[in-house]
């Protein structure tokens, strides 16, 4: 028996951690220290923060690195980092640390922060509640994509995976796999929501689902 | 005064459904909300907005406000500007006036609200009669590099909150051991400063105050202050006036707790008397419909603050979809991307040259103007801040990272 989808949404307090970093050096001592709901703020809560702009500048970090010490080389490395194929913060961390390390080995850079644009480490508190929503078969769960608020849409596709780790895919294609939908499931795991705004991806998952309602 | 559900139009319904369902987390839970002056300034702008609409919620909210004389605002004056960095003496006598008058506002305030909540230094000194329950410091101003032996002195009050709240990352603080959460300021899209007016309006505001509509308008407003820079102001409308005919108007009022705003006005009156186009206005605090109109009357916004909080009447210029040319300082950069949403300054020098700039490219200007519009509607509005207090009274009940409501 199918028990329907409940739609949740997600909200974040910010936290400051009172650490900042000025240089590479002090940037990979902090990505080594902080909490990992700082991780997670630098390279997620920020994609909620800007999710109006196109393009979409990809985290935090990357934003420093090449806007402030204009290090074009090593934000571009940050920049290559493929967010989705991580299942877990700690790896992603890991991942930094490994660019990092690599970069300050090879030397040969000059690193200057202006006084008062150091990067600043920050965390963040997350608070999950269900909504109203919840959605029995495909076509109400249509219909629910246009209504949920962005940050709904934002906790089903990037926090059940990355943070909570309940599944190894978004929590859409995990239910519709339940329902019998295995293709548009599977349409909808390949996409990479890292390289769309939030109203872009949820335009593309209501577009996915109508054609699947139409088509059958 | 605006009801929750007239923000749907602006926020969509989702944000205005999502508030109730975390007000109605925080049932039986009383706040009680503490600053020092009813009127003027961005606190008792924002709590005049901010208490109504978390009582429409369900949330039990109230307001107090501390009572002190001119020698304790002159005092504070003291202290609020050698948190922001300037030299300022605050004197042994000064301190015992101080944690004197906190004490005599301690004995007459009932303090046993579930969350007590403190805004900015002047009432700090009331955390002293905390119990069981929970405080909140919300620190309106840039305390990343203050005097050592002002702060030194606020430390050990701060240090017995439960949580301190700051506008800009760059407040937080390694040395302070309580939780720190950043929550940007708001303005609220329904006021009188911030909504829609008609042309009417606007035409009558200029005409009252004899500035003519023809050309272009050059505006600051804010207080009095020295912080503010009204002197700068006038020197980059000097610059810029060698190359175009336009006006200057510096706009603005004092709070009750600032007594040096006067006297900085009458300094720059004494260039108005110079130069016809220098407008300089004394708004008293019922002005908001006065300041709209003369934010929208606009060709270009300054804010050439030396230090700022977090700056709001830049959010309010944004909102009016005016370009904006503002000091980089304090709140200042999480509200403008620069030539992207606005232009960031760092200069007399460059801020003339920025407002040639817009003055002589209206295309551009507009683009910036539409842009922080967006900006403002997406992070700074009343809406996410009541959202985010909301949170923050919630988190006082939770410690774990990701909580479940």
């Amino acid at each position: 028996m199918n028990q329907g989808f409940h739609f949740y949404t997600q909200y974040a307090l910010v936290e400051l951690l009172g650490r900042k970093a000025a240089t590479p050096g002090e940037l990979l001592e902090g990505i080594r220290s902080v909490p990992v709901t700082s991780i997670y703020y630098h390279t997620h809560e920020f994609l909620k923060k800007h999710h109006y702009l196109v393009p979409q500048p990809p985290n935090d970090f990357v934003l420093w690195l090449k806007d402030i010490l204009h290090l074009e080389r090593l934000g571009e490395a940050f920049l290559g980092v493929d967010t989705i194929t991580f299942h877990s913060l700690e790896d992603l961390r890991a991942e930094f640390i490994r660019i990092l390390e690599d970069y300050i080995s090879e030397g040969g850079f000059v690193a200057q922060c202006p006084s008062g644009y150091e990067f600043q480490f920050m965390a963040c508190r997350t608070f999950v509640l269900p909504t109203p929503y919840v959605a029995h078969d495909l076509a109400e769960f249509g219909q629910m994509l246009h209504k949920i608020g962005i940050h709904s849409l934002y906790f089903h596709v990037f926090e059940a995976r990355i943070r909570l780790g309940i599944t190894e895919e978004n929590d859409f294609s995990a239910w519709l796999r339940g329902i019998g939908e295995e293709a548009l499931a599977q349409e909808i795991s390949q996409l990479d929501p890292y390289y769309m705004t939030l109203e872009n991806l949820r335009s593309k998952l209501i577009g996915m689902v109508e054609n699947r309602v139409q088509g059958r | 005064m605006s009801r929750v559900d007239d923000y749907k139009a602006i926020v969509g319904e989702n944000e205005i459904n999502d508030l109730q369902l975390l007000a109605d987390r925080l049932a039986g839970k009383s706040i009680q909300n503490i600053n020092s002056t009813s009127v003027g300034g961005g606190v008792a702008e924002i709590l005049t907005r901010m208490i109504p609409l978390l009582k429409e919620l369900g949330v039990d909210a109230s307001w107090d406000v501390i009572k002190g004389n001119e020698q304790f605002f002159t005092i504070t004056k003291n202290i609020h500007n050698a948190l922001h960095g300037l030299k300022r003496k605050v004197t042994e006598k000064d301190r015992k006036y101080f944690i004197e008058v906190n004490s005599e506002n301690a004995e007459e305030l009932d303090l046993s609200a579930d969350i007590v909540f403190i805004h900015d230094p002047q009432p700090v000194a009331l955390v002293e009669k905390k119990k069981k329950n929970k405080w909140i410091w919300r620190c309106h101003i840039d305390i990343s590099n203050p005097q050592p032996e002002v702060f030194g002195f606020l430390e050990p009050f701060l240090q017995r909150y439960d949580a301190a709240v700051f506008s800009a990352p760059s407040f937080g603080r390694r040395d302070l051991k309580i939780r720190q959460v950043l929550i940007s300021p708001s303005i609220d899209p329904l006021s009188d400063k911030n909504r829609e007016l008609p042309q009417s309006t606007i035409d009558e505001v200029l005409d009252r105050f004899h500035i003519d509509r023809e050309r272009p308008i050059v505006t600051q407003i804010s207080r009095f202050d020295k912080l503010k820079d009204p002197s700068g102001v006038i020197r980059v409308y000097k610059r810029a006036k060698r190359h175009s005919n336009c006006q200057l108007v510096l706009a603005g009022g004092g709070a009750t707790d600032d007594p040096e705003g006067l006297r900085i006005l009458e300094n720059i009156k004494k260039a108005e008397e110079e130069d016809p186009d220098i407008h300089v206005i004394y708004l008293p605090p019922s002005s908001d419909i006065e300041i709209n109109a003369l934010q929208r009357a606009s060709t270009v916004i300054l804010q050439k603050s030396l230090r700022e909080g977090f700056g709001l009447t830049v959010s309010e210029a944004l909102w009016k979809a005016r370009p904006v040319i503002a000091s980089a300082v304090g709140g200042i950069p999480l509200q403008i991307s620069h030539k992207r949403s606005g232009i960031l300054s760092y200069s007399i020098e460059g801020t003339a040259y920025y407002l040639q700039e817009l003055l002589n490219n209206p295309g551009y200007a507009q683009t910036l103007g539409k842009n922080g519009r967006e900006e403002v509607k997406k992070n700074f509005l009343i809406t996410r801040h009541v959202r985010d207090y909301l949170l923050l009274f919630l988190s006082l009940y939770h410690s774990e990272d990701l909580v479940h409501l």
